[in-house]
């Protein structure tokens, strides 16, 4: 039994079917990477992970428990399975602190001076402690990025879920993010992550999947995918990448 | 040749330098309006001295408002002057400099017609004023009546500002309640919706008015207990009842107005719906209300004078008694004094949190 089962999940837009049946096992303290164009749904299936969108078919489970469905308590899902989007979505009304210290005040039962302690040893951990007063609006995209880790970070979940989270990034800031995810790669959090930086998926993921039209077309290690893909589509995909100078 | 359908080599032919524009059309037009706005200000000045009997401070006024209205001639002549110097340029072929003189000078021949209209304007106001043989003013600006007036007037609009402070919290909570009761999700919601929904439609249909007929009349006959209230209360109770069905509205726009990407960063984080609504949705939303929701304020304080339909001892009931007593229309014009005094100040505090609440975010 796998840490993380995504069984046979279909998602639908209406008529329209983004997800068309997709089964993958994410192992404990794995890595898995998602890569595709756009619109073949990587970002839809982490959003179903996470509960933020309805299935119409299959299964996901964590630890045999099944997640999906009617009667789950989503609200205890999601604090163990935290996410982080592209656009970080920090709400602009708080202080990078209380970003950070919402959810753990808020739902898990933190005491204030608790939440702080933890939020500031976070925020240290990523060089953004001088900025835990500031506002969102006031900070650089890889430090918003940086803080919406934190703030997923903060309620301590047991998988992290990555949504092309250095799309949105100036090339210069992106290392900084990177330099991040790599050490939660390396302390062994389990994570799930949609990128579009081949160099990078590479070098951490200990699973590679291509997503084509909302299926997994080809799955294995990084190694395999990018320097001998068995898929036509694969290969296509991979040799754009190339041609725009992103691998 | 180039190398790329995306590019080609024809060029547009090269530019004709600009002439400088004319300016004399300009100045006459300045100075025109300037001596038209002089004569009104001096005719306008006469009359404000007749009225007063010519009276040493109407004398003075007069004075400083003739001087005043003279103002707009010096631009005048620096349009003029300019227009010479332009000329000069040209002569001397010196384009560059001509465009800048003729630009410099039509800036001063628009600022002569800008202050001469205002001008204009006000002398025209002030002779409206004094228009019947001073019948407007004597109709709506009577010192005597304003000083007879004042004690009861004021004490009287303190019922106003106390009606309307107290309806904009009722507001406040109950146009709240309405619009999330208009979002609430699934199935289970729906009968609720509804309710709110039929609300909103119903009492923004209703004339404020009637509401208010209605309830101060209506409420002691359907319940008796109610007989023993202030109708004052009752006041409050109807206008608080049209205003919500208003500023529902607004909060729903701007609970509608976050993006979702809002919403699915709270709940991702296992913030359940009402905690979201709390901490991260109408903290949003009512910041950025706050203009319109002012708007609806300013409008509910104006409508206090709508209590005076229902015998309520409010500023305009009083006013309408003194206009009577009198057979002068000045007490009236104090109540609209009073409202413009309170509302103005209001306008620029709120102007002055959008501000503030801005510089903080941007960290300045």
């Amino acid at each position: 039994m796998a840490f993380l089962e995504i069984d046979d999940v279909h998602k639908s837009y209406g008529h329209h079917e983004v997800l068309k049946g997709v089964s993958l096992n994410v192992e404990r303290h794995e890595v898995v990477c998602l890569i595709g164009a756009s619109g073949s749904g990587k970002s839809t299936l982490l959003r179903c992970v996470n509960a933020l969108e309805e299935i119409q078919g299959g299964e996901i489970r964590i630890e045999g428990d099944t997640v999906t469905g009617a009667g789950v308590d989503l609200n205890a899902l999601r604090r163990d399975v935290g996410i982080v989007f592209q656009s970080y979505n920090l709400f602009p009304h708080m202080s990078v602190l209380d970003n950070v210290m919402l959810a753990p005040t808020r739902v898990g039962g933190a005491s204030k001076s608790e939440a702080r302690e933890r939020a500031m040893q976070l925020l240290d951990s990523v060089g953004m402690q001088d900025k835990a007063k500031s506002y969102p609006d006031m900070l650089s995209g890889g430090q918003q990025q940086r803080a919406a880790i934190v703030r997923a970070l903060a309620m301590q979940p047991r998988v992290m879920l990555l949504d092309e989270i250095t799309a949105a990034l100036d090339p210069e800031l992106v290392g900084d993010v990177l330099e991040i995810v790599r050490e939660l790669a390396h302390g062994g959090l389990t994570m799930l992550l949609a990128t579009h930086e081949m160099g990078f998926a590479k070098e951490v993921a200990s699973q590679v999947c291509f997503l084509d039209a909302g299926s997994i077309l080809e799955r294995g290690s990084a190694q395999q995918i990018f320097e001998e893909p068995r898929e036509e589509r694969t290969q296509q995909f991979l040799s754009r990448v190339v041609k725009s100078g992103r691998l | 040749m180039s190398a790329s359908g995306l590019v080609t080599d024809e060029l547009q032919p090269p530019p004709t330098p600009s002439q400088p524009r004319p300016v004399v059309g300009l100045a006459v037009v300045g100075l025109l309006l300037a001596l038209v706005g002089i004569a009104l200000t001096v005719i306008a000045a006469l009359r404000l001295r007749d009225y007063n009997n010519d009276g040493v401070i109407s004398t003075i006024v007069g004075v400083v408002l003739v001087l005043l209205s003279l103002y707009p001639l010096l631009p005048a002549a620096k349009a003029f002057a300019g227009d010479r110097e332009r000329s000069r340029l040209l002569r001397d072929d010196k384009l560059v400099p001509a465009r800048r003189a003729s630009a410099a000078a039509r800036e001063e021949a628009q600022i002569a017609m800008g202050y001469s209209v205002a001008a204009i304007i006000l002398a025209g106001f002030l002779l409206m004023a004094f228009a019947n043989d001073g019948g407007v003013a004597h109709t709506f600006f009577t010192r005597s009546a304003w000083n007879a007036s004042f004690d009861e007037m004021i004490h009287a609009f303190w019922t106003n500002i106390w009606v309307a402070v107290v309806a904009q919290v009722f507001v406040l909570i109950f146009g709240l309640l309405l619009a999330i009761m208009r979002m609430l999700p699934g199935r289970a919601g729906a009968p609720l919706r509804l309710i709110a929904l039929v609300y909103c439609d119903i009492f923004r249909a209703i004339p404020a008015i009637v509401t208010i007929l209605l309830i101060v009349f209506g409420a002691p006959l359907a319940f008796p207990s109610a007989a023993n209230w202030n109708p004052v209360w009752l006041g409050i109770v109807s206008l608080s009842m049209t205003y919500s069905a208003y500023v529902a509205e607004v909060y729903r726009a701007g609970l509608a107005s976050i993006h979702p990407s809002q919403s699915a960063a709270a709940r991702s984080l296992g913030l359940s719906y009402t905690q979201t609504l709390r901490t991260v949705l109408v903290p949003q939303a009512v910041r950025r209300v706050i203009p319109p929701l002012l708007n609806d304020f300013i409008s509910l304080q104006k409508d206090t004078a709508l209590l005076s339909t229902a015998a309520i001892a409010e500023v305009v009931l009083v006013s309408k008694l003194w206009e009577s007593n009198l057979f002068n229309l000045s007490p009236i014009t104090l109540a609209a004094a009073f409202f413009i005094v309170i509302t103005i100040p209001q306008a620029r505090f709120v102007d002055y949190l959008i501000d503030r609440d801005a510089a903080r975010r941007k960290g300045a």
